[in-house]
């Protein structure tokens, strides 16, 4: 493959939740943006160290929802009212309350696949290749092991400054990743 | 070895700064001693125990295929149903399996909302079982239609009579509710499993393994930027699965609640059938996961603590079933419609007596006795009692089905109704489809949440003083550090070991 050797970043290990934060605050004041920390689980207030906006999802769901919501009224007055009106027990055509049931259940549908599919889009996954995973120590991330990548494409990236901040957060290990971004 | 004064002050930073209480996860594992412990059962090889245990389920599963047959070719005559008695036990069926359902939802959704960390060593399981619950109810409506190859009338698909389903009928809104509890739940599972499937993908040794695996964790490498979206969605998922659960057992009680049947048109049902479900689904949760955490040596992950709280929510969920019992008798005797009043006579001292009262022992007398802490911290009781439950909450879907429809306005039209083998082989059945699927999730699925348990280990807090726990080597320590916290009264660090070749 063409740029097999180009150059992905610098991989830092670290061995503790507690090294990954600290190391993310110093990453984010020495001013670099094209980076990101690994973790097996979530660590607790790493949005705010690596200074992370919030995420969107809320939103995204939010109007996935109300659109489920929304075509499931739309349905079953068209249904029920407009194609093939039909009085039954002697209620209104468009008897919006025995509606509800169906409406509620389809807004709850269509948020819940919303934010499935939202996560992943907002993500970029599936994502089969990833530079990462020819590094054999970072098969650890989903184990027991915090990582830190600087990607080359960082304007601010040197590869020896990269490699020097790592180290003096306390990486127990640093290392290079070639492959494309 | 650690002096006292020094292990007493481990045991301090592990449990709770606030209650003190037990750790969640006992031994001290560091997290690599979590990831072995639980994929140990998915990656060595199979068990013979396991295989036992597989054809017993799939020779049961095979009777529900002959049953299911047999119901296709002849029709629900096979069935022991007749005037006025149009829904027995297939409806008893689906009630009770959508409502053992419930617990899974209520761990993995509303527990997570209400910040209940000890929800994480079992809520994998539970919702595993959410989805094989809902599959096996799922059957029953599908076939007691009895032509089921116009089943698809039930969806509002356009059909050669150009009519489109009746929306106001609750039977409708159950069709919408339980396939989309269903569509939900499945949702929530998989986007759980996705960080555990990678550690899967990770240790992986064989091609094919790393290619399912690695097809399945669609590229997951844990980024914190990745992590927050996905935490993200999984509250979102959590806060639109709380009402959607409750709204599902509700909608399956307006199946009765809105007919104008006495003994089915009542107020309470809805809040009464969701307790109940709760109830159910806890019982279920209990039963499987005694016997899990014993054979898959994982005593320390599930603790007795989480045995003791699936054991109080039984009482309680088992105490509103009660109060809902007594509230009915109350109601009818109030409302003073002799019909009303008839029927709730003829349930408690009518033919079916023997249903009623085996209902009313098993959910009402025997979760009472978790008041006892001797009982609510013994595996075995806990075992026993949640056997008591599942029958009781299948009968109390009987009791409710059968005796309001048996004695009907006209005592001419009375009958009563007894199953055919038919009837009791479908049910049967559907056992064995819960437990085949339920034997396939343990050997190809991680049975609990790996990222989610290490997540409420002492260590996983950025604030943490501590000394890292160091991995263990020995092969089963489960027992051993479950039988230290249990002799020592509380919690001694396992003797950890370096492993060798780590850095």
């Amino acid at each position: 493959m063409a740029g097999e050797n180009k150059l992905y970043g610098v991989l830092a290990e670290f061995e503790s939740p507690k090294d990954l934060l600290h190391a993310c605050e110093k990453v984010r004041e020495a001013g670099y943006q094209k980076w990101d920390a690994y973790s097996p689980f979530p660590v607790h207030g790493i949005e705010a160290a690596m200074g992370q906006k919030p995420s969107p999802l809320g939103w995204m769901s939010f109007i996935g929802a109300i659109t489920g919501a929304s075509l499931g009224m739309l349905m079953q007055w068209w249904m029920s009212a407009v194609d093939y009106p039909l009085v039954i027990s002697g209620k209104p055509l468009f008897s919006w309350p025995a509606f509800i049931p169906i409406t509620f259940e389809l807004g709850v549908l269509f948020g819940a696949l919303t934010a499935f599919l939202g996560m992943l889009l907002l993500n970029g996954l599936p994502r089969p290749y990833n530079p990462l995973f020819s590094s054999e120590r970072f098969a650890r991330v989903t184990d027991d092991r915090f990582f830190i990548a600087i990607e080359a494409a960082d304007p601010k990236f040197r590869t020896a400054e990269a490699k020097d901040l790592l180290t003096k957060l306390g990486a127990t290990h640093v290392e290079l990743v070639e492959g494309q971004a | 070895m650690l002096t006292k004064n020094q292990a007493q002050e481990q045991q301090l930073q592990l449990s709770d700064p606030i209650d003190r209480r037990a750790p969640l996860i006992l031994g001290n594992p560091s997290f690599n001693k979590i990831t072995e412990d639980i994929c140990r059962p998915i990656e060595g090889k199979t068990h013979v125990v396991w295989w036992l245990y597989f054809f017993m389920a799939a020779s049961i599963l095979s009777i529900l295929g002959g049953a299911l047959g047999h119901l296709i070719y002849n029709g629900t005559g096979i069935w022991g149903l007749n005037n006025p008695v149009g829904w027995a036990w297939d409806i008893t069926n689906f009630v009770f399996w959508i409502g053992i359902g419930h617990a899974g939802t209520l761990i993995s959704a509303i527990l997570f909302l209400f910040r209940q960390k000890w929800r994480t060593s079992i809520n994998r399981a539970a919702e595993a079982m959410t989805i094989f619950a809902v599959m096996c109810a799922l059957i029953f409506p599908g076939v007691h239609v009895g032509r089921i190859w116009v089943a698809y009338y039930m969806l509002p698909l356009p059909n050669q009579m150009s009519m489109w389903p009746n929306f106001r009928s609750p039977l409708l809104w159950d069709v919408f509710a339980v396939n989309i509890y269903g569509t939900v739940s499945v949702i929530f599972w998989y986007m759980g499993l996705i960080p555990d499937l990678a550690t899967i993908r990770d240790r992986a040794k064989g091609k094919i393994r790393q290619i399912i695996y690695g097809f399945l964790s669609v590229g997951w490498t844990g980024s914190a930027r990745h992590w927050m979206n996905y935490e993200k969605a999984t509250l979102i998922l959590a806060g639109l699965s709380t009402p959607l659960v409750l709204s599902v057992h509700t909608i399956v009680s307006f199946d009765f609640a809105t007919s104008v049947l006495p003994g089915w048109h009542t107020t309470i049902f809805p809040p009464y059938f969701v307790a109940g479900a709760v109830f159910s689904g806890f019982a279920m949760v209990a039963t499987l996961l005694i016997v899990v955490r014993k054979a898959y040596d994982i005593e320390h992950i599930i603790t007795i603590r989480h045995l003791e709280n699936m054991a109080k929510i039984m009482t309680v969920t088992g105490s509103m079933v009660g109060y809902a019992y007594c509230l009915e008798f109350f109601i009818a005797w109030y409302s003073g419609n002799p019909y009303e009043i008839f029927i709730f006579k003829n349930r408690a001292f009518g033919p079916y007596w023997w249903a009623y009262w085996t209902m009313f022992t098993c959910n009402v007398v025997s979760p009472q006795l978790f008041w006892f802490k001797a009982l609510r911290t013994s595996p075995v009781a806990i075992f026993i009692i949640s056997i008591f439950v599942n029958i009781g909450m299948w009968f109390e879907r009987f009791v409710i089905i059968a005796t309001s429809l048996h004695r009907d306005f006209l005592p001419s039209s009375w009958f009563y109704f007894s199953p055919t083998i038919w009837d009791i082989l479908t049910f049967a059945g559907s056992f064995g489809l819960f437990f085949t699927m339920f034997a396939l999730f343990l050997r190809f699925v991680p049975m609990v949440a790996i990222a989610e348990v290490k997540s409420v280990l002492p260590q996983a807090d950025p604030h943490f003083e501590g000394e890292m726990p160091k991995d263990d080597p020995s092969p089963a320590p489960a027992r051993k550090a479950v039988a230290e916290s249990e002799e020592e009264g509380d919690l001694m660090p396992a003797t950890a070991v370096a492993r060798q070749g780590a850095h």
